[in-house]
């Protein structure tokens, strides 16, 4: 994670589908254009379906790291549209 | 304001839309919206936009609830007759979202109480069922620039306009004058298919919410009408017209009318 300044971060461990997706996605629209969120989840389901979706929004997924405790945390960079 | 989880839940459908997203849904739950009539058209709409976190609605209707309304006034049941229908349309926006606030005016609108009401509200649904009520709620928003939805129901048939201030025709701009007492029939003279407030009463909270959150096209300059026998919908483009005496470029009526209204009108 050293390798980004992360801006904000989001725990969605305690949520379940899709409000996984929209926790993300909220905390994503509250950035600015070329910042980066830390998005910590679950293994499993929202590992295989989280970054997923928030690449379908268009933002860029810069890096998934296994915690080591059953979690994951996603680092992605916003990328505003229009 | 931060949303809670129960929230996120709760409005994740809307969310998920990309012309929606966390900034449509606070637009909807700062914005405010005045339904007029908790009848067949205002109960759908009531019932939508408390579910879409809508965050103060307010409903004005002096009537209570009938048994002849149950056909299509789907806020109100059985166990509310004879309640005032805003207190029985409150309960049930209420049980729907806990997040909306209500508020209700249990009176007949008129020229000396309009102003003051929709003065506070963001967009005006007109769920009213006569023309006296209709001219009026148009005249008034006009003059206090506040957009709002026209809805009409009869029989197997339903029309919807917008009015925004400024963009295209109001209802007076379309129909001058109400017409002459009994040449055209009230809902209650001539019937009315219950789904039929459902339709149309839903486009009309379509309509607020896509004004709210400020995306797609509204109908503004265009009169929508459905006739559910030969289940057509067409849409009539309308001008706006320059010598409309409330919104063309030298209005003749600068004072609210109180057209007369026959006793069997009242009712939703």
């Amino acid at each position: 994670m050293a390798d980004y300044k992360i801006d904000d971060t989001v725990d969605i461990t305690d949520v379940v589908c899709p409000v996984t997706f929209v926790k993300a996605k909220v905390a994503l629209e509250e950035l600015d254009d070329g910042q980066i969120l830390a998005v910590r989840m679950n293994n499993g389901e929202p590992v295989q379906n989280v970054p997923r979706s928030i690449k379908e929004e268009g933002h860029q997924i810069l890096k998934l790291e296994d915690n080591g405790d059953d979690t994951f945390t996603l680092i992605v960079r916003k990328v505003e549209d229009e | 304001m931060a949303f809670t989880n129960e929230q996120l839940e709760r409005y994740s459908r809307h969310i998920i839309l990309k012309e929606v997203g966390a900034k449509g849904q606070k637009k909807l739950l700062n914005s405010s919206v005045l339904i007029i009539g908790a009848g067949g058209l205002g109960a759908p709409a009531a019932m939508y936009l408390a579910a879409a976190g809508v965050g103060t609605i307010g409903i004005a209707d002096a009537d209570e609830v009938d048994l002849s309304n149950l056909q299509r006034q789907v806020i109100h049941t059985t166990a509310d007759l004879g309640k005032a229908k805003v207190k029985s349309a409150k309960e049930t926006m209420q049980a729907i979202n806990p997040d909306v606030k209500v508020n209700t005016y249990r009176k007949f609108i008129t020229s000396e109480n309009i102003m003051d009401i929709i003065k506070d509200y963001d967009f005006i649904i007109d769920g009213t069922d006569n023309f006296p009520a209709k001219f009026l709620i148009n005249d008034a928003c006009v003059m206090a620039g506040k957009p709002f939805s026209h809805a009409g129901i009869i029989r197997f048939k339903g029309q919807l306009m917008t009015y925004v201030p400024g963009e295209g025709p109001c209802y007076r701009c379309v129909f001058k004058d109400p017409p002459p007492k009994d040449a055209v029939p009230t809902c209650k003279q001539a019937g009315v298919i219950g789904a039929m407030g459902g339709v149309i009463g839903s486009l009309q909270a379509m309509e607020a919410v896509k004004y709210i959150i400020g995306k797609g096209d509204l109908l503004t300059g265009r009169l929508l009408t459905y006739d559910a026998l030969t289940m057509t919908f067409r849409t009539i483009k309308l001008p706006k017209n320059h010598d409309c005496p409330v919104c063309g470029d030298h209005p003749t009526i600068t004072k609210l009318i109180d057209y007369e209204q026959v006793e069997c009108d009242m009712h939703m």
